[in-house]
């Protein structure tokens, strides 16, 4: 089993008979621990300031995309949506990094 | 084991054209403006941080990180409860869906008494949105972002009501999931927040 199938289970325990055979939901208290887990690292990473800035910050920003995309992909579903969908929830993407990066351009 | 073999198409026919229900399709076209929106504020706040002639605070110089950090937790706990909401719901668990609604509903309301305790902190030691950039970049970002959590704290205490009245029952969940979109965004945009206002 790898790190994306982990995070699974097969709906149909207790109630779901009805909708076991539609779909399976993700082990969202898994994807919870991750949160927990990576914003404690994101606290301890702050504090450790052994490290060069730039590192600490190079961190923080994974860790915080790493998340994101937790929520995104499993609490929103993302992942199991049809491919449509996510291109429309990606679409802003694109434009925000040019919407920073033009202004930043004209600030520099 | 069993892979996700069905989209989420919230127990309707799937419509012409993203081959989702239509309330679904709004609020993500709804979410797309709201990155657009959080967007322009951070990147304001990148621009006006890297530009500014005064010294910009250190990380916990000013703002309380390991309480910020609880309330990201708090937050984090919100999310789940909504997403178990949705899928109690799906699968018919009608108490489920009850219990996680509300607690969601609460949890969310416990992040804005954080919150509100924060801002009263801060205030009371003399840091307000008058505080330079920084008081300034600051209370707006959070402050929209706490109107974004008000705003779904009562969409949830409608939901909740709806819920324990039974109107989420017998697959009629579309509601719930497409509030929880809504959720869980506010919980991703804090994130990114938490990062760049209390950590960076």
């Amino acid at each position: 089993m790898d790190s994306t199938e982990a995070l699974h289970e097969t709906a149909g325990a207790g109630a779901a008979e009805a909708h076991a055979s539609d779909h399976s939901h993700p082990r969202y208290l898994l994807v919870w621990l991750w949160l927990a887990l990576l914003t404690a690292a994101e606290v301890a990473v702050v504090g450790f300031t052994a490290l060069p800035k730039s590192w600490i910050v190079i961190a923080l920003l994974v860790m915080a995309v790493w998340k994101a995309l937790l929520v995104a992909l499993y609490f929103m579903h993302l992942r199991f949506e049809p491919l449509r969908v996510a291109v429309v929830a990606a679409s802003p993407l694109p434009l925000a990094v040019l919407l920073v990066m033009v202004v930043l351009q004209e600030y520099s | 084991m069993e892979a996700h073999a069905m989209p989420y198409y919230g127990g309707r026919a799937p419509e012409k054209g993203l081959a989702v229900y239509t309330q679904k399709v709004g609020m993500w076209v709804f979410l797309c403006s709201e990155v657009m929106f959080f967007t322009g504020l951070i990147g304001s706040y990148i621009i006006l941080r890297f530009g500014a002639s005064e010294t910009w605070p250190q990380p916990g110089e000013i703002l309380n990180i390991p309480v910020t950090a609880i309330n990201t937790f708090i937050l984090i706990c919100s999310s789940v409860t909504m997403v178990k909401a949705f899928a109690a719901s799906e699968m018919g668990d009608k108490r489920g869906t009850r219990l996680y609604t509300l607690a969601t509903a609460v949890i969310g309301a416990a992040f804005l008494g954080v919150q509100i305790y924060e801002y009263s902190e801060l205030l009371g030691h003399g840091f307000g949105p008058w505080s330079g950039l920084y008081g300034s970049t600051f209370y707006t970002m959070t402050g929209f972002h706490g109107f974004h959590v008000f705003s779904g704290v009562v969409c949830m205490t409608w939901a909740t009501v709806k819920a324990f009245r039974g109107g989420y029952d017998n697959g009629n969940y579309q509601g719930l999931e497409v509030l929880g979109l809504y959720w869980h965004f506010v919980d991703l945009v804090w994130i990114i927040l938490f990062t760049i206002v209390y950590l960076i």
